[in-house]
């Protein structure tokens, strides 16, 4: 019984920073932008995370630290891809390149170094509790903002007349220009929020998961927060799901010999790719459908003509 | 205020241009970078950017790794004009390697001139079959190519992993994943005594020139041009979308699994999982700083191979991680891309632009 808890207590840890990133993600895709950029915007928060964190002790610090970085690299994409109406595909893509080029830079000074990491908080009596306890009462703070987040954004976009705007200007942007929403406005925000969210996913990975600054810790896992978007075919809730399948999956490899499956753990980790492929698939099959999921405009450039 | 306005034709001087000033833009701020990390800036950018250039070692070394990025680019920049984007040319580059070094290792020690020529179609053959997986998808099922091709880029590089753990690693080699080194007819003809430079980049310079002709005089090179251009002239002008998509898609797979098999045939010599480091990523990067132009992409190809070069000279002689490339190549393409808006777009005085309305 102990060691499930710890399984699925590790599944929580792997699939947090999986979460924020695709969250993030999830709003910049349904303003009608695709930002292949967030490995290099998660690897930009977790080393600004972590860096911020040694210099001033303060998790706060590092924390905010990470959303500044990553919105500041989103802030780049933006510019980039409205003001300039360059490729997105072309943008991200060079993003994530030159974010682990920075990223490199800054934590060379870093490499090798430990922090204390982030508290996980408490609740006097409840946390004991067998079971319930430590699965779900014991984590640190990101973990629950991670939750609050998705139900957070979930909301946003299905419940408020600004979550209605962001999808019109996803769905069709010269219509939302036409009755005079700031398309451009609208997604840079979005930019700057996704760019947030990845940061924080970053910061998770140095503060929490792994509490030390090495190069290239994101392993990908900006990637996978992309296939998790489809994957959750631009729904929040799902997108939850899928965090923590991907999360599950990576936990389980981990495991996987120990239990005495003979099984390569290559082949467990090429799971979650091959699911997102069979997940895209079947959602994209029945094109009234796939209109009904993908957001129409996603990774055009808008120009307002008038 | 200032204002964009969309010129009528693409600047074709401006076209040109672009690429030049992204590269000087990427230098400068490159030194204004150094300056901030205390480096000397005017040493630092000679390091990266002009010591390997008068350097005859460097130079072959820069020959080295343009190759596999001149043939992954070629392949991707007919799509990239067709608006099919394959994003999953590092896998397909992984699959070839795979495919073509079992060639070789299936005729292990077999002497023969046929040797190379069944890798290299084999090779051809791993990556368009990677690449047709995504052409299937979306043809058929109207699949996202980019998210498709990339999510397979990540299987690709895991089966690698478990080809070198398993059935082609080494029996003699202490269980260390890794394939048996090639032997000499598994391995390509270096171009000049005493370098890595080898055969492949006479391949690349052929494939050059072959990609020039059908762009420019061939009926292909016009459909993808319309198909990307004008997608609703394409199908009224009767070509197939579905023709184009697998036509790109088989000759980017099919050039990227060259690629692949050319570097475990060339300068590493076996199959190691360790392969793949990202030259089908940086070939996207190529592709748009050679504005998808075969005669660009052979200029950019070197640019690109220079970064490297420089990364590990600085690496070497000033002790920055390698990963400058990195920031160098993210650069130039900022700056392309950016500076591209010159090329569609005037830049106008919104208030001029106004009163030309009235009047």
């Amino acid at each position: 019984m102990d060691l499930t808890i710890l399984i699925l207590q590790g599944v929580i840890v792997a699939a947090t920073p999986l979460l924020f990133a695709a969250i993030g993600e999830l709003v910049v895709e349904r303003a009608g932008v695709l930002n292949l950029g967030v490995e290099g915007m998660m690897i930009i928060g977790a080393v600004a995370g972590f860096s911020v964190t040694l210099e001033t002790g303060s998790h706060m610090m590092g924390i905010l630290a990470a959303m500044l970085g990553g919105m500041v690299f989103a802030c780049l994409f933006g510019f980039l891809t409205q003001v300039l109406m360059s490729n997105q595909v072309a943008t991200g893509l060079s993003l994530t390149i030159f974010g682990l080029g920075i990223a490199a830079l800054w934590g060379q000074a870093y490499s090798g170094m430990t922090t204390e990491p982030l508290a996980k908080l408490d609740i006097p009596g409840l946390t004991s509790i067998p079971i319930i306890g430590p699965l779900l009462l014991s984590h640190d703070i990101l973990v629950y903002m991670s939750i609050g987040l998705t139900i957070g954004v979930g909301w946003f976009l299905s419940k408020t007349r600004p979550g209605l705007i962001l999808r019109a200007v996803g769905e069709n942007h010269d219509a939302a220009h036409a009755i005079g929403y700031n398309v451009v406005g609208v997604r840079m925000l979005a930019i700057m929020f996704g760019g947030a969210c990845a940061g924080l996913g970053g910061a998770y990975l140095s503060m929490v998961q792994t509490p030390l600054w090495v190069e290239n810790m994101t392993a990908g896992r900006g990637w996978i927060a992309l296939a998790i978007v489809v994957f959750a075919a631009w729904k929040p809730n799902r997108a939850l799901l899928g965090a923590y399948l991907f999360g599950g999956v990576t936990v389980l490899q981990l495991h996987a010999q120990g239990f005495g499956v003979k099984i390569d753990a290559q082949y467990l980790s090429m799971l979650p790719y091959l699911v997102t492929i069979g997940v895209l698939v079947v959602i994209s099959r029945d094109k009234t459908k796939a209109n009904l999921n993908a957001p129409a405009c996603l990774a055009k450039s808008f120009y307002a003509s008038s | 205020m200032l204002r964009l306005e969309p010129r009528k034709e693409v600047s074709q001087p401006m076209l040109y241009a672009t690429p030049v000033m992204a590269v000087a833009l990427t230098i400068a701020a490159g030194m204004i970078m150094f300056l901030a990390m205390g480096e000397d800036p005017v040493r630092a950018i000679s390091i990266i950017f002009f010591d390997p250039l008068f350097d005859s070692f460097s130079i072959t070394e820069m020959v080295v790794k343009a190759t596999p990025l001149i043939l992954i680019a070629i392949g991707l920049s007919f799509g990239f004009r067709a608006g099919v984007w394959n994003i999953g040319a590092e896998g397909q580059f992984t699959i070839g390697a795979v495919t073509g070094g079992s060639v070789a290792l299936i005729f292990w020690e077999v002497e023969g001139f046929w040797v190379l020529p069944l890798m290299s179609t084999a090779g051809i053959l791993g990556g368009m079959a990677w690449a047709a997986i995504p052409a299937f998808l979306r043809t058929r099922f109207n699949a996202n190519e980019i998210l498709v091709s990339l999510m397979l880029t990540y299987v690709a590089i895991l089966v690698l992993s478990v080809m070198t753990h398993g059935i082609l690693r080494d029996p003699d080699g202490y269980n260390f994943p890794e394939s048996r080194l090639f032997h000499d007819s598994a391995t390509l003809p270096i171009l000049i005594e005493g370098t890595r430079a080898h055969v492949g980049f006479i391949v690349a310079l052929l494939v050059v020139a072959t990609a020039w002709v059908l762009l420019a005089r061939h009926i292909i090179g016009f459909q993808i041009k319309v198909m990307g251009q004008a997608p609703h002239a394409a199908r009224f002008g009767g070509f197939l979308e579905s023709r184009v998509v697998w036509l790109c898609l088989m000759i980017s797979g099919g050039l990227a699994g060259l690629a692949g098999l050319f570097e475990a045939a060339g300068p590493v010599g076996q199959l190691v999982p360790s392969l793949p480091v990202g030259y089908g990523f940086t070939a996207i990067i190529v592709a748009f700083l050679g504005r998808l132009n075969p005669i660009g992409i052979l200029f950019s190809g070197f640019v690109m191979a220079l970064t490297y070069i420089g990364g590990e000279s600085a690496q070497i002689e000033m002790n920055l991680p390698s990963a400058i490339t990195g920031v160098f190549q993210g650069m130039l393409l900022f700056f392309l891309l950016g500076i591209d808006v010159l090329a569609k777009y005037r830049i106008r005085w919104a208030r001029q632009y106004a009163s030309m309305e009235k009047g």
